[in-house]
């Protein structure tokens, strides 16, 4: 069973998701990957303001392909979240309330989201046509200089995701392959 | 042999298609692996993604395209006719310009920094390629060409394995390689695998392997049998269909060699996503 989030999502909403659920997500997330990330941890080591408010939002780590006309946006499909783990901590202690991504987290990640609540979803990687379907406009917010790497956001409507780490620190990555596992 | 000339604009065109094509339509050999696959598995999830991931596949090639939006670093092994001269241009820059066009006017993701390590700046048009050229006897250009997506390609390790290693440390260095490498690469993932010749071939012998259809076998029959037995190790791991759980780690593993030193036994383990990607023509 799918559950249904109307973005921004709350506390509450954080709350009630277990590692495991399937999500589908509507409304509004912010995107951003590696060099874009690299430039807003700088920001806050300086203690500058970012160009963008994180505060309450998701972060979707992507870099899409460019839109066919006739399309809102281009293949859009998760990337390795593992290369953000460095600065992910910093981004959710300012107030980010998770991040979309795929595959598995460093514990300084795990610790960070189970110290503010927050949540990590996956999106299936590899399957940006179709995830595609589900952002319905995109909106450059700064880095445009960055090309596939600017900071954008999405309107989305019923994104679907997996819940991979919850605000508990269970992790799917941690308890699920070893159901599977034979030696 | 006659010398044979060819137009620079036609290594341009056919570059360019190659590259569109791979990027929008899913090789026979993959979406028959992932059907099977999704038939087999036995977690619900792994089941799931699998059914996406054959469903975004289906889209790209109906509505061209790309099916990632990693689109990839563009890799090409060409085999050039020793009786080929390129008239109008030269080979290196007729590639390169296919691939800008197939990049920019194909709607693909440009993915290149000018710079590994100072600059970093996007070279907006994904050159250069990396192009490895063989000469061989002929009055031919045969190319395979492929987008190579870097979330499983920073997940692949060479080690230069010492003979008295044999065969159980070629397989425990492939099977570590791959366990590492975990839920990231977008599994199932393809492993390519090479061994022998000298540090940078065993390299470029397993991105090679990774460019090789999946039901296709190591023409040694001693190779072959290790691809199968790697195959099924690997899918006893239970990262299953994207690092979820499940059976499906893996859906194929092909292995290239080569001579190597009395010294030596270097083993290249190139990982590559569901999405591998590669087409061939020759000109």
């Amino acid at each position: 069973m799918e559950k249904k989030i109307t973005l921004p999502i709350t506390d509450e909403d954080i709350k009630n998701l277990k590692a495991g659920d399937s999500v589908l997500l509507s409304g509004s997330i912010i995107t951003g990957r590696d060099a874009a990330h690299k430039r807003l941890y700088e920001l806050i080591r300086k203690g500058e303001k970012l160009p963008v408010d994180i505060k309450g939002e998701l972060i979707y780590y992507v870099g899409p392909a460019p839109a066919k006309p006739g399309y809102a946006v281009g293949p859009a499909g998760p990337t390795s979240s593992y290369r953000m783990d460095k600065y992910a901590p910093s981004l959710l202690d300012l107030g980010l309330k998770g991040m979309i991504g795929k595959g598995a987290r460093n514990k300084e990640v795990v610790d960070a989201i189970v110290r503010n609540k927050g949540v990590y979803l996956v999106a299936i990687g590899g399957a940006a046509a179709l995830i595609a379907k589900s952002i319905k406009s995109e909106e450059i917010l700064c880095y445009e200089d960055l090309g596939t790497e600017a900071v954008r956001r999405y309107e989305v409507e019923d994104f679907p995701c997996i819940v991979a780490i919850d605000s508990n620190g269970n992790n799917v990555y941690e308890t699920e392959p070893p159901k599977y596992r034979k030696s | 042999m006659e010398i044979r000339k060819i137009k620079a604009q036609t290594v341009c065109d056919t570059v360019k298609k190659l590259f569109t094509d791979c990027n929008y339509f899913i090789g026979k050999d993959i979406m028959c692996a992932l059907e099977t696959a999704r038939d087999n598995e036995s977690s619900p999830v792994g089941k799931s993604v699998l059914s996406q991931i054959i469903e975004n596949d289906k889209i790209a090639a109906r509505e061209e395209v790309p099916l990632c939006q990693d689109t990839g670093m563009a890799v090409l092994f060409v085999e050039y006719g020793d009786r080929v001269v390129i008239e109008d241009g030269s080979f290196d820059e007729a590639v390169n310009e296919g691939v800008r066009r197939a990049y920019i006017d194909g709607y693909l993701r440009k993915s290149v920094v000018n710079d590994p390590v100072f600059d970093r700046i996007n070279t907006k048009d994904n050159t250069p390629a990396i192009i490895h050229t063989k000469i061989v006897s002929g009055n031919h250009i045969k190319i395979t060409a492929g987008g190579k997506g870097f979330g499983s390609e920073n997940m692949s390790q060479i080690k230069m394995l010492t003979p008295s290693k044999g065969i159980e440390g070629v397989k425990q260095f492939i099977l570590d390689t791959v366990f590492q490498a975990g839920p990231n690469p977008c599994p199932p993932m393809v492993v390519g695998v090479g061994i022998g010749g000298t540090f940078e071939r065993a390299a470029q012998l397993a991105k090679k392997a990774t460019f090789r259809p999946i039901d296709s076998k190591n023409e040694d029959e001693r190779y072959a049998q290790l691809e199968d037995e790697l195959l099924t190790e690997i899918n006893k791991m239970g990262f299953g269909p994207a690092g979820l759980g499940g059976n499906t780690t893996a859906i194929g593993v092909n292995i290239e060699t080569s001579p190597t030193h009395i010294a030596g036994m270097p083993v290249a383990v190139n990982i590559c996503c569901h999405a591998a990607r590669h087409a061939s023509a020759t000109i």
